[in-house]
């Protein structure tokens, strides 16, 4: 296992995104609420770049007593990678689908340690 | 507004876009699976002619048309329009809200650069370029705009695009509503360059037996091109109108007017009345047609007085029809998959389409990564089924032909 330096911590702002190249493989190194995630930088539906996407808080719908639809809301606890092809919704936690868990984006750990993020490959 | 800028998400106000960047993977499994040594071809892939409206709405013979096109231009009316004005959820997928930022040189025309880039970046070789709101120009009242705006469109793709570039050819639209129309057009543009076929949108609310078409259908026969049955979603229809999500118009939209043109066409007895006629089903899925196949043959044993032109099942008509294969179903039981190509004689009836730029598309390795198919089948499938109906040549992409000369070079010698 190698900690490859990304950049330094003041260049990666709250959501945003580098990608390292780690042999054939693309990585998206994110950063969100002090936070460091990175993922694979290929969908496991079709392939897409799906680290290249948006990231948006989980979509819900807000039902009332009895059952009662009363609209919907963002869950801002719950960020999702969204894969700019098709619109996969992967849990930026975890990089889990939102719904089917066993579809998932290859996880790296990242972190910063004296001023540089780093992924370890 | 401010609390949705802060929370740490990612927009694509400062994005540059450019369609080779985007499809970077689909270059990579390109390459990776040696699509340059065989040859590709897309039946079902779409330009934004929206975006040359100005240009069509000139081709309008029709001088107050003509104004009143200029005027009011083309394109979705925002929220308040069809369900199908959110496709891109909310620009989740991104190609929809950055697809006008990306750079062109003034020449070729946009629509060639813009077709070519995500053709080589996917390693398709040729292409049947639809239009995307002109899908829905059935559900227009006013049948002269239908008639108006089918041929200056026709007129003005294979002037200023099919002319222009071999790798590019379209099925042509057909004004359902007005047969006269339909007559003309196939016979105006039938040997124009490119014009490989032509094109029904589903959703049109005419019976496809009706003898108002039978001069048309018995044209296309002697021109041995096919008719294709273009999937739609109207959210104007009733029935549709129940959904108020975009997943439910289009998961149950998009399969359900060719269910109902096919389930008539057959019980109609087209295919006997016009044998040649070869017809072609696109952007339905495949997972309608087994469906179909079983209520069909179950009903037709009790019921063939209902039907009394036909001489066979109604799924032996349907296994000699083709149909393409996007948005193929990619559910978790892979059986049902290989089980529906088998009920579909897929090996030479199913025809590779990516619906490209649309949210749904399919790159080729939909096809040609499928476990239950060999090397063979998957060709004839990305492109050599198509190439025999439509008669193409076998000339692959002057892209594939410079990587494979470099890579030839590039080889020891002896």
């Amino acid at each position: 296992m190698v900690d490859v330096p990304v950049c330094n911590e003041a260049e990666l702002t709250n959501g945003e995104m580098r990608l390292v190249r780690s042999g054939k493989r693309e990585i998206g190194v994110l950063r969100h609420d002090g936070r460091y995630f990175a993922y694979e930088n290929s969908c496991p539906h079709q392939g897409g770049p799906a680290c290249e996407g948006l990231l948006m808080p989980a979509v819900k719908d807000v039902i009332g007593e009895n059952g009662v639809y009363t609209g919907q809301d963002y869950d801002r606890s719950e960020m999702h990678l969204v894969c700019p092809w098709h619109g996969y919704e992967f849990r930026l936690s975890d990089g889990r689908h939102a719904v089917d868990g066993d579809v998932r984006l290859r996880k790296y750990d990242a972190f910063a340690r004296d001023g540089v993020v780093y992924v370890t490959v | 507004m401010d609390d949705l800028h802060n929370d740490g998400r990612r927009d694509n106000s400062d994005t540059r876009f450019d369609t080779s960047v985007l499809l970077k993977n689909a270059a990579k499994q390109r390459d990776e699976r040696g699509y340059d040594d065989f040859l590709i071809i897309d039946v079902d892939s779409h330009h934004y002619e929206t975006e040359a409206f100005k240009e069509i709405a000139q081709y309008i013979s029709d001088p107050v048309l003509r104004d009143e096109a200029m005027f009011q231009g083309a394109g979705h009316g925002g929220i308040t329009s069809e369900l199908g004005s959110y496709q891109s959820m909310m620009g989740r997928v991104t190609r929809y809200p950055n697809r006008k930022k990306e750079k062109t040189p003034p020449a070729p025309h946009r629509d060639i650069t813009l077709m070519r880039r995500w053709m080589d970046a996917m390693g398709v070789d040729i292409a049947c370029m639809f239009p995307t709101p002109m899908l829905n120009l059935a559900s227009c009242q006013r049948i002269e705009v239908q008639v108006g705006l089918a041929k200056a469109y026709n007129e003005w793709l294979c002037d200023r695009i099919l002319s222009q570039d071999s790798r590019l050819k379209s099925m042509l639209y057909l004004p359902l509503h007005d047969p006269e129309a339909c007559y003309d057009i196939v016979k105006q543009f039938g040997h124009r360059k490119g014009v490989i076929g032509f094109m029904i949108t589903a959703p049109h609310y005419a019976s496809v037996y009706s003898n108002a078409y039978a001069k048309s259908y018995s044209l296309l026969q002697e021109l041995d091109v096919p008719l294709a049955f273009h999937a739609g979603f109207p959210s104007s229809d009733q029935g549709l109108k129940l959904t108020n999500r975009f997943i439910g118009l289009h998961a149950l939209g998009f399969p359900w007017f060719n269910m109902i043109h096919m389930t008539n066409w057959i019980i109609n007895g087209m295919p006997e009345r016009f044998p040649k006629l070869k017809t072609i089903w696109i952007e339905s899925g495949l997972a309608w047609i087994p469906f179909l196949m079983q209520r069909l043959d179950n009903e037709f044993m009790m019921r063939s007085s209902d039907a009394p032109l036909l001489k066979r099942l109604p799924s032996d008509y349907m296994r000699e029809m083709y149909f393409s294969s996007q948005p193929m179903e990619r559910v978790k039981n892979a059986r049902a998959l290989e089980v529906t190509f088998e009920m579909i004689n897929a090996g030479s009836q199913l025809l590779y389409s990516s619906d490209y730029p649309h949210w749904d598309m399919d790159l080729p390795s939909t096809i040609y990564d499928l476990p239950f198919l060999d090397e063979i089948q998957k060709r004839n499938i990305l492109g050599e089924n198509a190439r025999k109906l439509f008669k193409l040549p076998t000339d692959l992409s002057d892209a594939k032909l410079e990587r494979r000369a470099a890579r030839a070079a590039a080889q020891p010698a002896g």
